[in-house]
């Protein structure tokens, strides 16, 4: 996206900027203000789970019992949809709701020219969601060999409505990861252009002489506003992770 | 027609697809609240599916908010 020349431009705020120049064998592999996001989430998310865990107290802190929370929370929901066969991918559905959760809260820190969301770029979304589809497909691969291939013959139809069924299985399967990436990206692109713009018409108001006292009405949008994002940050993180246990049980339990 | 008329104009014709999003969002509330209030014991374990419904419509009329927000600033 082309950011127009003046400051002001909502979409800004998602310009990625080369911090250290990296060239690996023509590759651009710069570090730039999204990896340094990640490496910072990555580091909060260690540290956090290295010191609150690290104790193993019976009676849990209260740093302990944040993290207990989140892992009984991440770890009810793969077996609520998965099974108790799913908590194999326990380790999975719990990294990638934790990243993308801090990443969406980091986002929601103002920091004046520096704030970033990275999953409000496709790039790391589709990243994810092409992950969680490759694991789907080499595990049910594995499990169930070409029986797998199963999920797209839906069961107790007649076999005279396969050859209209079946293709729209298969491009509702080839369309989960595209939506699942875009589900959160645009999310957070379209959460956080909408503060900007609320935030821009409080700027706009308040030098339009007597229309100024107008201007706390925006204000208070954009306070409520931020309320939600933070609601959405948290939301979508959850339905990532929820979306990728549904998305694994057709690969545990083949075809339905 | 001028093309940047043209794209303000299909920037607004997107957003209308957010009136689905409105109708799901009304539908999906009013339907848990309906049923919460002639079982209020069983509510509060589906909030958890409402928040879930919740975010998945939203997701929908977000789509059609993309659109809009490409047409203005992308293409």
């Amino acid at each position: 996206m082309a950011a127009d020349g003046h400051g002001h431009s909502p979409i800004k705020q998602f310009e990625i900027k080369e911090v250290l120049p990296i060239d690996l064998f023509g590759i651009d592999a710069s570090l730039t203000n999204s990896g340094i996001y990640m490496l910072v989430a990555l580091g909060l998310i260690f540290s956090f789970l290295y010191f609150s865990t690290g104790g193993r107290n019976l009676v849990p802190t209260r740093l302990q019992s944040v993290s207990e929370l989140i892992y009984e929370f991440v770890a009810n929901t793969v077996r609520e949809n998965i099974g108790t066969q799913g908590m194999q991918f326990f380790p999975l559905v719990f990294s990638l709701f934790i990243f993308v959760l801090v990443l969406n809260l980091l986002g929601m820190i103002p920091i004046p020219g520096l704030t970033f969301t990275v999953t409000s770029h496709i790039a790391v979304t589709a990243a994810l969601a092409l992950l969680v589809i490759g694991i789907v497909i080499l595990y049910g691969l594995y499990k169930h060999g070409l029986g797998f291939f199963g999920i797209f013959v839906p069961s107790g139809v007649p076999a005279a409505l396969y050859p209209i069924l079946i293709p729209i299985e298969i491009i509702s399967f080839i369309s989960r990861p595209i939506s699942l990436s875009v589900r959160l990206f645009a999310n957070m692109l379209a959460g956080h252009i909408a503060l900007k713009i609320f935030a821009g018409f409080v700027g706009l108001l308040l030098g339009a002489g007597v229309w100024s006292i107008l201007a706390p009405l925006p204000l208070a949008l954009t306070v409520a506003l931020t309320a939600l994002e933070f609601l959405v940050a948290v939301l979508q993180a959850y339905v990532f992770a929820v979306l990728t246990c549904i998305y694994l049980n057709d690969a545990v339990h083949g075809s339905h | 027609m001028d093309p940047v008329a043209a794209k303000y104009i299909g920037a607004g014709i997107a957003c209308l697809g957010m009136a689905g999003a409105g109708i799901g969002l009304g539908n999906l509330f009013g339907q848990f609240l309906s049923g919460a209030l002639r079982n209020p014991s069983a509510a509060d374990g589906q909030r958890g599916t409402l928040l879930l419904g919740f975010a998945l419509t939203e997701a929908l009329g977000i789509f059609s908010l993309l659109i809009a927000l490409l047409l203005l600033f992308a293409v």
